[in-house]
């Protein structure tokens, strides 16, 4: 009798906790996604950015709902059935407190609806956009168009850019303990402590180390390659906002590691052009002194100084010959 | 214990051990150098510019490590002091001169051949004015004066290898085979600037960056700028 008193007049708990959590969900996910999420790092620099942030906001908007779920069916429970209350007993378990057939099913079904999504997604979005800003290796599977070209003519003498005709720019970053520098094939291979980029453009970015194992962390562009010595690990984005960034090494690489990083700005591409013809120009007595350009250097490892030396072996290529396929033999 | 001084006592631990946290977080994230600071701030009047002498050495000849590659700084008072950490007032001219005493060899990048971020990017090796140094020509490069962070870069041109007399023990004096290097630079707002050397001359490490290259008081320290 009693059993069929508490059914009759207990309220319908759990479609008010669905309710409850459904419009917490949708005012949650919606101030999130208005207010917070155009603000989320990296921010949308270039291209791997934008859509690091939008795969950051996808993810906060699925978490958001079952974060609420687990706040509203806790504090749904503290209020309704907490001990202490006049006119309440008890609660004394039963059948449904030991477990709910059904509510297994759909916990277990959702979650792993969810998770599998979620590993889909994860997977999509880091091969999307040509590899969504990390390094590939000496031979990248996915690549801009008219990268392979670009890459191509950076190892000739007669490499150039030119805005919207070979429209991929392609940069050498050298780590080395404790700096980057920057080298600029397509503008005579001069080389430069400071990274300026052109906007709305594809960058090639060919990362190598001249001695210990180094990462180059372009924060802001979303860009993150690992600098090993004598590999040429590349990496592709592309630029859409003028702005500065943080260049950062994030391997521990010696006493100064926490001092190795510099800044970057992304400019117009006029902006660029001047800059690298300038910059070339002013350079050019150093730079016919530099190693000539190459993927990879062979400094020498037996102690102080010792030139670097570039791998006169690489030719031009099929895109895995290009990027890597023949290292220095020494 | 009553409920209220059970409740103080948990409390007044929990304050405790969030105030220790919070010590020890602050202490280990306070900035600090080790060793002493040479302090340039008060030898002449404020904004005046500050002459800076240092001096690099192929061995340091004393201490723990009296084989390592070692800078010495000139002291206000003219006394050689071995200590990479310089306090020098904000936004002033540093007239810097480097007696190199150390041979040279070719750059690992020749990139640190050209002078950078000094005033007019140039320097002086032995009175004449040189913006970049080819390091596979003549003496090659001893060590560079660097910082970083300012995009300073100085090349310091290597004395002749077959010297008749170099200097193995400093302070070094004048007798002794060298080379004087000289060069300006602006110092930026206050903040401690890292300095370091680009040439890996740590003999007999991996890569040469080990040892002095890596050690506080031998191939790099601090700018540590002051507003004034």
């Amino acid at each position: 009798m009693t059993t069929e008193h508490t059914t009759q007049t207990e309220p319908r708990h759990l479609r008010r906790i669905g309710i409850i959590w459904i419009v917490a969900s949708i005012i949650g996910d919606l101030l999130y996604w208005f207010l917070v999420g155009p603000h989320v790092p990296p921010g949308r620099m270039t291209s791997s950015a934008t859509s690091d942030q939008l795969d950051f906001n996808i993810l906060m908007e699925l978490a958001l709902p079952v974060l609420f779920g687990i706040w509203v069916f806790f504090g749904y429970c503290f209020v309704t059935w907490r001990s202490k209350r006049r006119g309440v007993a008890e609660p004394t378990g039963g059948a449904a407190a030991r477990s709910n057939l059904r509510a297994q099913v759909w916990w277990i079904a959702v979650s792993s609806i969810l998770v599998l999504f979620l590993a889909g997604f994860g997977t999509i979005e880091l091969i999307a956009g040509d590899g969504s800003g990390g390094g590939e290796g000496p031979n990248p599977v996915w690549e801009p168009t008219g990268a392979v070209q670009a890459e191509t003519a950076a190892l000739t003498s007669s490499a150039s850019w030119t805005p919207g005709t070979n429209h991929v720019l392609v940069v050498q970053v050298i780590a080395q303990q404790w700096k980057f520098t920057y080298r600029y094939p397509q503008f005579g291979g001069f080389e430069s402590p400071q990274l300026v980029l052109p906007d709305n453009t594809s960058i090639a970015f060919n990362v190598t180390s001249l001695d210990v194992i180094h990462s180059f962390w372009a924060y802001q562009l979303e860009v993150k390659a690992d600098a090993n010595p004598q590999e040429n690990n590349v990496a592709f984005t592309t630029t859409n906002q003028l702005g500065n960034f943080t260049v950062r090494c994030s391997e521990l690489c010696g006493l100064w590691h926490g001092a190795m990083y510099n800044y970057g700005k992304v400019v117009s591409t006029s902006a660029f052009q001047n800059w690298a013809t300038t910059t070339e120009s002013a350079n050019a007595a150093n730079t016919k002194d530099l190693a000539p350009f190459a993927w990879t250097y062979v400094p020498d490892a037996n102690g102080a100084a010792g030139g670097y030396y570039p791998d006169g072996t690489v030719t031009p290529y099929s895109p895995v010959e290009t990027y890597g396929a023949k290292q220095p033999a020494s | 214990m009553s409920m209220g001084g059970r409740l103080v006592t948990v409390i007044a631990a929990f304050v405790v051990a969030v105030a220790l946290v919070v010590a020890g977080v602050a202490v280990f994230l306070k900035p600090g150098v080790p060793g002493g600071v040479v302090n340039f701030t008060k030898a002449q009047p404020v904004g005046s510019p500050v002459n800076l002498t240092v001096q690099t050495v192929g061995a340091i000849g004393f201490g723990a490590h009296p084989t390592w590659v070692s800078y010495l700084v000139k002291d206000p008072e003219g006394k050689w002091i071995h200590d990479t950490t310089w306090e020098l007032p904000a936004h002033t001219m540093i007239h810097m001169t480097v007696y190199q005493y150390d041979s040279g060899s070719p750059l690992r990048n020749q990139e640190w051949g050209q002078v950078q971020g000094t005033i007019g990017d140039t320097a002086t090796l032995n009175g004449k004015s040189y913006t970049v140094y080819n390091s596979y020509t003549g003496n090659g490069v001893g060590h560079t004066f660097a910082v970083p962070s300012l995009n300073l870069s100085v090349p310091l041109i290597g004395i002749d290898g077959n010297a008749t007399n170099p200097c193995n023990a400093a302070p070094c004096h004048t007798n002794y085979a060298h080379n004087v290097i000289k060069f300006s630079f602006m110092t930026p707002g206050a903040g401690n600037y890292s300095w370091q050397c680009f040439v890996p001359c740590g003999l007999g490490y991996l890569y040469g960056n080990g040892g002095p290259m890596s050690t506080q008081n031998y191939m790099g320290g601090f700018l540590q700028v002051v507003a004034q």
